[in-house]
Parts: C-alpha cells; structure tokens; sequence
C-alpha cells in the first residue's frame, strides 16, 4: 500500500458504489467522506471517538469515522446516512424519529440515526435499558434523547410502553 | 380594523396540538445543510493562530513563512502588534490554503512575539489580586441585622456553580465570499438579519450588499449572536484571495475554550426566618466571572424579595475568554443560590422546603398565584406529600433517596420579526422571514399559525427561513422569536385572508366579512367552494401580505413561572448521583406546538442535568488554559445519565388568553437547584458547590479522599 508522503489512491465501496479518491494518507473517513465524496451527513464535532456525529456503519458495525483512516476502510462495506433514503422516502427508523421530534438543532441526528439503525439490527426488541447501554456512544446538546429512546420503542418488534410522561406521557 | 386576536379555545384545529416538525425529515437523513457542509467552488480553508497565553501583549508577528508555504492563499492578521490578549486561545492571525492540512501548516508558519503579562483565570476567591475585580456598591434594604438578631433560624454557607461552556455541537464558523464589493455569507448563527449589520459596520460593506444564511444551525444556545472575529477575519480572507469563498470554521479546542462560556456563580449567603418560617432577612457576597466582559452578576434573592436585605456583588473579571449569553443568562446563578439557601432553612427550621417556600410565596409578587398551581400539579406528579423525608432521614444503607425543588420565571418577550406571506393563485401559500429556525421549531410554528388562519393543514404552507434577504427579523434570545415570529404569521395571515375574501366575494356573491375559511373551504354559510377555488379567483398576482409584530399586547406577553422537583439517588459510597426523576411544570402562555414545546422543556431538563452533575470548564492557572477543552472531559449529559422526564405544561383557561410567552430558556433555571436540594435531602448534608461530582459527594460526606 502506498503512505505517501503526497497524495494516494484509495478505493473505497461507500453506499454500495465503487469510489477511487486520491488524496493525502492521513485524511480520516470522515474528511474523505465530507471533503472528498460530498457526503455531509456525518458531522465532525469532537473529532477524538466521543460524541457519535461522525457515526457510519462498517461491514453492518457503528464507527466513528472521524477516528479511523479512509486508507484503513478500503476493504470495507461503508454505508452512510445517505444510503437510508435514496429517493427521499425514509425508512421506518428516520420515520419514528420524526413522529417522536427526536431532533432538534439536528447536528446530531445523522450521527444518531446510523447509530440506532446498527444497534436495532442487533437488538430488535430493546428494552429501556437496552437503549440507555446501546445507545450512550452518541452525545446530543439539545437534549432530544427522551424523543430518541421514544423512537427506538417504538420501533420494537415487541412494542413496549414508553417511559415518557407528560400530562399521561412520561419520557425518560 | 382587521380582528388578528387568536382563535378562542374550543375553535383552533393546529395551534396547541401536537404537530411534527416540518424539517425533521431534512435532519434524519442528512440532506440539511449546515453552515459546516457548505462546498462552495473554488473554496479555501481557513485556520487561525490563537494566543497561547492567558494575557499579553504583541510584540511582533511575522508571516512572510506562512506566505510562502504551497497552497497558501491569504494570511490576515486580526490583532496587530502593541494590542493587548486577553485570553489564552483568541485570534490573531488567520490563513486561507487550497485545502485544511495546508493551511494549518501556513499557519504552523506564522510567528507570533509575545510579552506575557500576570493573569488570573481562577474565580474562587471574591479578593483576587489587584485589577482583577469590580467589587460593587452594597445595596441595604430594610434592616438585615435586626432581622437576624430576632430570627428562630439562621443559615449561612457558601455555594457555587462554575463557569459552563455552551458546547455547541456545531462549532462558530462561516464561509465567506467578498467579491465586486458584496459579501455572501454562510454562517453558524442565531442571527440572521443582525449579522448583515454587525459586518456592514465592521467591514464598511453596504448593508444592502450583504447577504447573511444560514438554513440551518447547530446549535447555538445564546453563544452564536454576533460575527465575531472569525466572520470577519473570513470575509478579509476572501477579499485577500480575490473573492474566492472562505471556510473558517473553528476546532473543537477554540469552541470550547473560546466559543462560549457561562459566568460562575460564588454566593456566602445568610438567610434567617421566624418561628412560623417566614423569611426576615439575607445577606450575600456573591462573585463570579464571565472574563474580561463582566456579565456576571446575578439577581438574589432569586424571586423572593425578603424584606430585609443587604448584598454586595463582585465582577472578577479574569482571562477565561469572554461571557457569552447563555439560555436563561443570570438566572440558574441566581437560582442554585437562592433554593439552596432555602432549603437548607428549611432543614434547620424542620420544616418541609414546599411549606416553607408556599408560606413565602406572597413575596414572589405578581406571579405568586401561578407558582402555587405549579406547586400543587408539580407535588401530585411527585407525590412529593408522601415521598418527602426529613434532609437525610431517608433509606439507611449505601444509596440514599431524595427530592429537591426548585421554581423560576423568564420574560420570554416577544422580538422584533416581521414575514412576508403569499397566497397564489393555485392556491400554494408561502411564508417567508429573515428569522432563523435553531431547532427550536421556528418554520413549524410559522406554518401552524398560517394554517390555522387559512382553515389548511401545515404540509400546505412553505416556510422559507435563514436568509438575510428576507423581512428582517431579531435574533433567536430570550425566547422571543416563537412569539415575534407568530404574532408576524398571524396578522399577515389575517391580513392575506381579508383580501383575498375582498377578491372573491362578487363571484360568490357573499358579503367579504361573513366568509370564513375552515376545513380547506371557503364559505358565507350559503355558498361554499374549495381553498383552491377560491384562489383561483386571485388572478395573475398573487395576494402578499406583510407581517409584523406589533410589540406587546393581544398577540403575545412577557413573563412566565416553572416549578420543577428531583428525585434522586446518591450512592454514598461512591458519590456517584443518578437522576431518578424530574418533574417540570411550565407556564408558558398559549401554546402553539404542543410538541415542540415539549421537546424545549425535555432538553431544557436535560441541560440541566448536565451543568449539575457533569459540566465544568476547568481552568490551569500555570497554563493559563482550559484542561479540557473537548467533549470528552468537558462532559455532556447522556442518554443514560436522564433518569424519567415529566412535564406538565399549563394552559387553557387564565394561560392561553395571554397570547404567546416564549419558554425555550426558563425550564433551564431550576434542574441545577432541585437537584443539589434532593441530594442534600439524601445524604443529609450540602455539597456546596456544581458539578455534583463523585468527589465533591464525598468531601461533603467527610470521607476521606
Ligand atoms: S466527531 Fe467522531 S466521535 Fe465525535
Ligand atoms: S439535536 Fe442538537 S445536538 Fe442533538
């Protein structure tokens, strides 16, 4: 594999397209994607594997794509945010977090969504719990997380009752 | 006169429903562009060279280096030699290159001669050295000392919160183009129509020539009012570079340690009552720093106006970095050091804080009545009456249960906005304003009210927000834009309908002011036709109407209450807190969406769980610096860290006749004070000071560290 110094060629398969970039070795996934491929989904907040907004998936898995190297991703199924909806029509997750208002400013919601897409596909029946553990690897500063848990209720294949409260609904 | 009051209860289809957010499905699958995902043709990159001392001087500043470094387009220098620093971190010179690695190595490039000179970026202390205080005046009322001297009880300790970054997920930045003498300027704001202003001034650009968007925003919480530097230090860079648009958007570091900061809070408070628990007298010497800027006094006693008072306040103004505002300024400062105080009354009294604060609440004034309707639906949702223990007479054992209250009020007045609204003639509708939507649920709420008026669902109004170019309207602070931006919507919905009533009349031969539109219909009562028939009548221009927000009145008001209680547990052992539950009751006028307004009070809630237990901005006086200046040891609340959120909302009648009260701000005043009040309730002693840490838990226990 060529390191450089200068610019290399990586192959990359993001969203089940074959794409050939060239650039410096030291970009992350994240840059490539953004700078380079034009995906601004996946935000870039904390930059050091803390806050999820660069979440995108990896073979199926949650990686936070600010913290691994495109040049380290060549092989590698890469789906981001954009893959969910391609004509615009959102899939059932992206619908719940809707209805629930699990967004606000929504800078972190991208991050969220391919977090909890991953997450659901390896606990389709979360309980509360579950969410809490499952789903800590994500950071949001508005505060939308009561919408979010609600979402991923909804979203199980044994529907359970939220935890959300207010005048009879209770979140949280 | 056209009648623009709200629809009467009973008779509103939108307004006060729950309604969906009209952009979420933009943000769920990344196609909302944020200032950070603007790519612009030809764009550069721009880095800045920060000051690494906490307060100096330019000597000299070399960028011949940096000129010369591949790739590199323009260097500016912001501050020029001879000016003074006064924070570690602020900008002084700033470059654009074809691509981020080369500019950071312009920048690398750049050398920057300093002459240090003594900082302080300490506040514990309310005498620090020289310079770096502006004690005030003490303020005398009644008198304090005969107070104290007749008191059954009397508590005095010393409380505290620190200052709190606003840990904007999307950090300030803009990308700027400054060509044939116009600036086109995406940026980070929560300010739209005021940012075409401060450049114009700050740059000697006519404001007409000045186009400010910004579509979406993440997040801005008070920090993200201004231009600052940084737009500015843009806009230069894309002049220098030929007009060829610049990105500078700040790092991690800089946002934290520069992009925002909440003033402490420092209060020695001494507060006595009589047999019966009414309050006789407080005095206080409170501190605090927001920086150099000052911004950090806050009013105490905290809504209570005891009637013998005696306080003095002092500014440390130190080098931090600046205040910002930040949701609800100066009032969670005031909050934490009021409630804390009365509780601890409470417990040397016997007496149950919720008795002691209803025996008071005649000295909370006009809104006295409210905060005791808040109090009764806030303790049933607690069944604070049964739950309530004396302060550490709870379960023995390592973990220890308690509640905490805590209540606050915010003006939320509506702002300056107007909008421009359009009905067309295939029946399209479209409101526009140069207002901003920062997920706070602004284009909703334009379109609900719209609808509403016009008797159509949300899904058929377009919004179009974020765009200077549009009728100016006020920064999003103060929870006043939902109550600028609606009372605006209203009168030029009202104002659209009558004329377009006016145009369609004669062919249905009804008289204009018995037609009503309701259901997607037109009608006198007589003779009926659809929404889109009736605009067909409209011809070839379409009917636009102007809205503007007339100021205080029938439309919309100032001033609401919230009453919020916690339950919590402390693991004595470890110190560690957890939310068991927060309760939240908010006034908040007439609601538009019940939804949105909702999601506010949760995170509101959530924020505040953050700045009781985890946040703080901790500063190295040998550095000069912030330590952790990242969002992995400056830490957010999580999603596991909430516990179980309930909110009660007051409305219907004697709320919703007052119009709209804005409320995104007030329900983050109270989670600070009704947490460290339950824990104090658990473990039967104060931990004086925010972040409720682990550790900080245990001093006040006595353990040993
Ligand atoms: S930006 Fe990657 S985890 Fe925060
Ligand atoms: S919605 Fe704003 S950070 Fe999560």
């Amino acid at each position: 594999m060529d390191l450089g110094p200068g610019p290399v060629s990586i192959q990359l398969n993001v969203n089940n397209q074959a794409q050939s970039i060239n650039c410096e070795p030291c970009l992350t996934l994240l840059q490539v994607l953004r700078e380079k491929l034009g995906l601004t989904g996946a935000k870039q907040v904390c930059d050091r594997a803390t806050c999820g907004a660069c979440t995108v998936l990896v073979n199926g898995k949650r990686v936070y794509s600010c913290s691994i190297l495109a040049i380290d991703a060549q092989d590698a199924k890469i789906e981001t945010v954009e893959s969910l909806a391609p004509d615009g029509t959102l899939d059932a997750l992206q619908q719940a977090f809707v209805a629930a208002d699990a967004s606000q400013c929504g800078y972190c919601t991208p991050g969220f969504i391919m977090s909890a897409t991953a997450f659901l596909a390896d606990n389709p029946s979360p309980t509360k719990e579950d969410i809490r553990k499952g789903m800590c690897g994500n950071l949001c500063r508005c505060g939308t997380y009561a919408g979010i848990e609600e979402a991923l209720l909804s979203m199980s294949k044994t529907p359970k009752t939220s935890a959300m409260a207010t005048e009879g609904r209770k979140r949280g | 006169m056209a009648d623009y009051s709200w629809p009467i209860a009973g008779s509103r289809t939108t307004i006060g429903t729950d309604v969906t957010r009209i952009d979420t499905p933009l943000k769920v699958t990344g196609r909302a562009a944020y200032t950070t995902d603007v790519q612009a043709p030809g764009m550069l990159y721009a880095v800045t060279v920060g000051c690494p001392y906490a307060h100096a001087k330019i000597i000299s500043i070399d960028t011949s280096a940096a000129e010369k470094v591949p790739g590199c387009k323009a260097v500016t220098v912001i501050q020029k030699p001879g000016t003074e620093i006064f924070w570690a971190g602020d900008d002084v010179v700033a470059v654009a290159a074809v691509d981020e690695l080369s500019a950071q190595l312009a920048a690398k490039a750049v050398k920057v001669q300093y002459s240090e000179l003594p900082h302080l970026v300490l506040d514990a202390s309310p005498h620090p050295p020289d310079g770096f205080a502006q004690p005030m005046k003490p303020e005398v009322q009644g008198d304090p000392d005969g107070a104290f001297a007749k008191a059954a009880a009397v508590v005095q300790a010393t409380y505290s919160m620190p200052v709190i970054t606003h840990c904007c997920l999307e950090p300030h930045g803009s990308v700027v183009a400054w060509r044939s003498g116009a600036l086109d300027v995406h940026i980070s704001t929560q300010s739209v129509s005021g940012i075409v202003t401060q450049m114009s001034k700050a740059l000697g650009v006519p404001a007409s020539k000045i186009r400010v968007r910004a579509e979406f925003e993440g997040g801005g919480f008070g920090a993200k009012l201004a231009a600052d530097r940084w737009g500015l230090a843009a806009a230069q860079l894309s002049k220098l570079a030929g007009g060829l648009p610049v990105r500078l958007i700040v790092n991690r570091r800089t946002e934290q340690e520069t992009g925002g900061c909440r003033p402490s809070a420092y209060g020695t408070i001494k507060l006595s009552a009589d047999a019966k628990g009414n309050l006789t007298g407080w005095e206080s010497e409170t501190w605090g720093t927001g920086g150099v800027t000052g911004g950090a006094d806050f009013p105490v006693p905290y809504l209570f106006n005891v009637p013998n008072q005696r306080k003095q306040h002092t500014t440390i103004i130190n080098n931090i970095g600046s205040a910002r505002s930040m949701r609800a300024p100066r009032q969670p400062q005031a909050c934490l050091l009021t409630m804390c105080a009365l509780e601890d009354l409470a417990a040397k009294l016997g007496m149950d804080p919720l008795d002691l604060v209803l025996a008071n609440i005649a000295l909370t004034g006009p809104r006295a009545k409210i905060y005791q309707e808040e109090f009764s639906v806030a303790a049933k949702a607690m069944d604070w009456t049964k739950r309530w223990h004396p302060r550490g007479k709870g379960s023995a054992g390592p973990i220890r249960q308690g509640l905490g209250l805590s209540f606050h009020t915010w003006a939320g007045t509506a702002h300056p906005a107007a909008c421009s609204l359009t009905i067309n003639s295939d029946g399209s509708v479209a409101v526009s304003a140069g207002t901003q939507d920062i997920g706070t649920g602004t284009r909703t709420v334009m379109a609900i009210i719209a609808a509403e008026t016009f008797g159509l669902q949300v899904g058929d109004i377009e919004i179009q927000v974020g765009d200077s170019s549009l009728s100016s309207s006020a920064g999003s602070g103060g929870s006043g834009t939902v109550g600028g931006m609606g009372s605006a919507t209203r009168r030029a919905a009202v104002d659209a309908l009558q004329a377009l009533f006016a145009k369609i009349a004669p062919a249905l031969h009804a008289d204009p002011s018995k037609l009503k539109a309701a259901g997607g219909k037109v009608t006198d009562g007589q003779s009926t036709v659809t929404w889109k028939q009736a605009c067909a009548a409209i011809g070839a221009l379409p009917i636009t109407a102007r809205g503007v927000n007339p100021g205080a009145g029938a439309l919309n008001d100032s001033g609401v209450g919230g009453v919020q209680m916690a339950d919590v547990s402390v693991d004595v052992e470890t110190g560690v807190v957890s939310i068991n539950r927060l309760v939240a009751v908010q006034d908040c006028g007439l609601i538009i969406n019940r939804k949105a307004t909702l999601s506010q009070c949760y995170g509101a809630l959530i924020m505040g769980v953050g700045y009781a237990l985890f946040e703080e901005k901790i500063m190295d006086q040998n550095l000069g610096r912030m330590l952790n200046p990242n969002v992995e040891f400056y830490r957010l609340c999580g999603i596991g860290d909430i516990g179980t959120l309930e909110v009660h909302l007051m409305s219907g009648k004697g709320y919703d006749e007052r119009g709209i009260v804005g409320c995104g701000e007030p329900p983050v005043i109270s989670p600070g004070a009704a947490i460290s009040n339950a824990v104090a309730n658990a473990i039967g002693v104060r931990v004086p000071s925010l972040p409720l840490t682990p550790d900080r838990v245990l001093a006040a226990l006595g353990v040993p560290s």
